[in-house]
């Protein structure tokens, strides 16, 4: 890596807010401008830092949800007693100024290389990485083939709906599970995923499925583990949990 | 308690080494389990973050930062291998 690039993501970096995308009533998308940004990879994160007048400072990790190459873009679930989210999911606007630093990490990502069969599994705003990924792999990598499996309370708490149904009209499996409520007539999942739903959904074993999941903690826990019963191997099974709650 | 992977905490080392730390293989000190940084299970609710070995739940890692000082306790690791 360049030193330059190494220092830009070490450093506090001002971005300009370009964009806001209500996803759902309760999730937000934030599209921002980042001069000194580097360059990411998907299924990487940042972290936001908000300083109060008074000097409080208080930073959180966000996944990024566009692919490599396209504007930094995060989603944002408004959390109730948020510190952060709710600022950002409910004051900022489009002229705003964000402080980021970025991107981070490099276990839970994807580059069309890395090949597949792709299997993604989300709950929540756990589909923000994957979502990243399922970008990348429409606009490089169609031919690698690519499983959904998305965890939502109820059709409305469900991001980015309609790219999704515009993804699966275009070849990638999208399974959705609704567990709180379902629309009339719903014929679909209607309950979290359990061992059942993943062995019904998943790759067979024998076809070494690349598998990332990313949700809450205690979903992420129960996903890994399925699919380490179901044959994967466990170097196969990348993970992200984000907290009781989706803290980020 | 619930935790968070060692991905969580790839800010603060990007930070205070200036590497990408989620992608080294740590050795804990405890049972020998190897496995990334990212894989280790953080803590963060207490006044620093706390990170386990994913196997035997030893304590690898403890970092308390405050305006001025970062500490960090490496104790419970073996090795840390960092690929250039």
């Amino acid at each position: 890596v360049a030193g330059t690039a190494v220092l830009g993501r070490l450093t506090w970096q001002i971005a300009d807010v370009v964009d806001t995308i209500d996803e759902t009533p309760r999730v937000r998308t934030i599209v921002v401008d980042a001069p000194a940004w580097p360059g990411h990879r998907a299924g990487q994160h940042l972290d936001v830092r908000l300083t109060a007048e008074d000097g409080y400072r208080a930073e959180r990790s966000y996944s990024i949800a566009s692919p490599p190459g396209e504007p930094v873009a995060i989603t944002v679930e408004v959390l109730e007693d948020g510190e952060v989210s709710p600022y950002l999911g409910q004051e900022l606007r489009e002229g705003d100024q964000l402080e980021l630093r970025g991107p981070i990490g490099g276990y839970f990502v994807w580059d069309p290389p890395q090949g597949g069969p792709l299997l993604l599994v989300g709950g929540g705003s756990g589909i923000v990485p994957l979502m990243a990924m399922l970008r990348l792999r429409a606009r490089e990598a169609e031919g690698i083939d690519a499983r959904l499996l998305y965890s939502s309370r109820s059709l409305e708490d469900v991001i980015y709906r309609d790219e999704l149904d515009r993804l699966a009209a275009m070849g990638v499996d999208v399974v959705h599970t609704l567990t709180r409520a379902q629309p009339p007539g719903w014929n679909g999942y209607a309950r979290r995923v359990d061992q059942q739903l993943l062995e019904e959904v998943a790759f067979p074993a024998e076809q070494s499925a690349l598998a990332f999941v990313c949700g809450p903690t205690s979903f992420v826990e129960t996903v890994a583990d399925g699919l380490v019963a179901l044959g994967y191997p466990p170097e196969r099974v990348k993970t992200e949990r984000f907290g009781p709650t989706g803290g980020r | 308690m619930e935790y968070v992977d060692g991905n969580a905490l790839g800010g603060t080392f990007l930070e205070l080494f200036g590497i990408e730390l989620t992608v080294a293989t740590v050795i804990c000190g405890g049972c020998g389990n190897t496995g990334e940084v990212a894989t280790m299970r953080v803590y963060l609710g207490g006044p620093g973050a706390v990170a386990r070995c994913p196997k035997c739940d030893n304590v690898l890692m403890k970092i308390v930062r405050s305006e001025t000082r970062t500490w960090l306790d490496l104790s419970g690791l073996r090795t840390l291998e960092i690929r250039h």
